[in-house]
């Protein structure tokens, strides 16, 4: 088993409230710069900035989970990965689907643009890409795992768009591969609020919207390699791979 | 005021919960944020809302609340609705929004 750093929440430019410097080739040099081996790409109900990023940091030997983080009915923040780009899109089309069609406004939230390797603008979102999406949190969790993917509730102990604040506790029967915690509070401390999630899987991650961030806070994954499929044991805490935080 | 009364008053659909139409209403509270009602809601209020999900009465339990309403045509989870007839804590619908519905019930409870 090897040990892997990795910082599985990071925007890029298309979040709106993602740096213009978030663009492919400056979030790889930020990661090789910090020594992280593996990143998640996870926007704002979009994985179209995705695929350059994997391009980008294959040439850099980084390796990238394509995700996406997603605002559920609730309000929730979520966090979903997927293994191909195949999936991927097939989640794209959902997302698309459930997006509420509110226009973005560039003055008040900032641009929503998808750029390749070379920088140059090939896509912009029209639609608010931080609006709810018109599925529950339950909905959501049940379409990432028909998918194959990994569902992780993001920021929980957050004062906002978090499992607690929005639904005042994390429901003991949701399906969820881990719980993202931010760095205002410790793992012991968040489970002498909830010991029912004693057992279950923690990561803590940047949420990084600016270059410098990336990797200000980063999980270690023990597991053979960095394929997908070993990120989901590790997850699962099977078969000697773990998390370590 | 019952949770009855208010019912049919304000002309509230009973969805699910009828065992509690008889509890005791003692104000009420507005918040879709379930970790602000969990800390600020009072025994006894009733709870004006647009979550689903069934922490929503898991919650409502938790407090002591006498009634759930959901605003602007909103329909319980079905885990929710089944949570509201288990806890006898009526969830009622309205097609009005939140600040329709507050303003008739802040009128009728302080009649």
């Amino acid at each position: 088993m090897k040990e892997y750093k990795a910082d599985l929440h990071i925007h890029t430019v298309l979040s709106p409230c993602g740096s213009l410097e978030m663009s492919p080739r400056n979030i790889v040099q930020e990661a090789l710069k910090k020594k992280i081996d593996i990143i998640g790409i996870t926007d704002h109900n979009s994985t179209r900035q995705c695929a350059s990023v994997s391009k980008e940091a294959t040439k850099a030997g980084i390796t990238v989970y394509m995700g996406v983080e997603i605002t559920t009915k609730e309000e929730v923040h979520c966090l979903a990965f997927f293994e191909t780009f195949d999936i991927l899109d097939t989640f794209q089309q959902y997302l698309d689907k459930h997006l509420p069609d509110i226009k973005n406004n560039t003055d008040l939230f900032g641009y929503q643009v998808v750029v390749d390797e070379s920088e140059n603008i090939i896509y912009e979102e029209p639609r608010l890409l931080i609006s709810a999406i018109a599925q529950s949190i339950d909905q959501i969790a049940a379409e990432v795992h028909r998918l194959g993917g990994l569902f992780i509730p993001a920021h929980i102990n957050r004062p906002k768009y978090s499992l607690v604040s929005q639904l005042g506790f994390v429901p003991p029967d949701l399906k969820a591969d881990a719980f993202e915690l931010t760095k205002h509070i410790s793992t012991e401390d968040f489970l002498k609020k909830f010991s029912y999630l004693k057992g279950k899987t923690f990561i803590r991650n940047s949420d990084a919207h600016q270059p410098e961030l990336i990797g200000e806070r980063f999980t270690t994954l023990k597991m053979a390699d960095t394929s997908f499929a070993e990120f989901a044991k590790a997850l699962a805490g099977i078969d000697g791979r773990e998390v370590i935080v | 005021m019952k949770v009855k009364e208010v019912a049919e008053k304000l002309g509230l659909t009973v969805i699910s919960g009828a065992n509690g139409l008889e509890n005791e209403i003692s104000m009420g509270y507005s918040s879709d944020l379930l970790s602000d009602v969990m800390g600020s809601a009072q025994s006894g209020d009733i709870w004006i809302t647009l979550q689903t999900h069934k922490n929503v009465m898991a919650i409502a339990s938790l407090k002591d609340l006498s009634a759930v309403i959901l605003v602007k045509g909103f329909t319980p989870d079905p885990d929710m609705e089944e949570q509201s007839n288990e806890e006898n804590i009526p969830v009622l619908g309205t097609t009005e929004d939140t600040f329709t519905i507050n303003g008739k019930l802040y009128n009728l409870l302080n009649q």
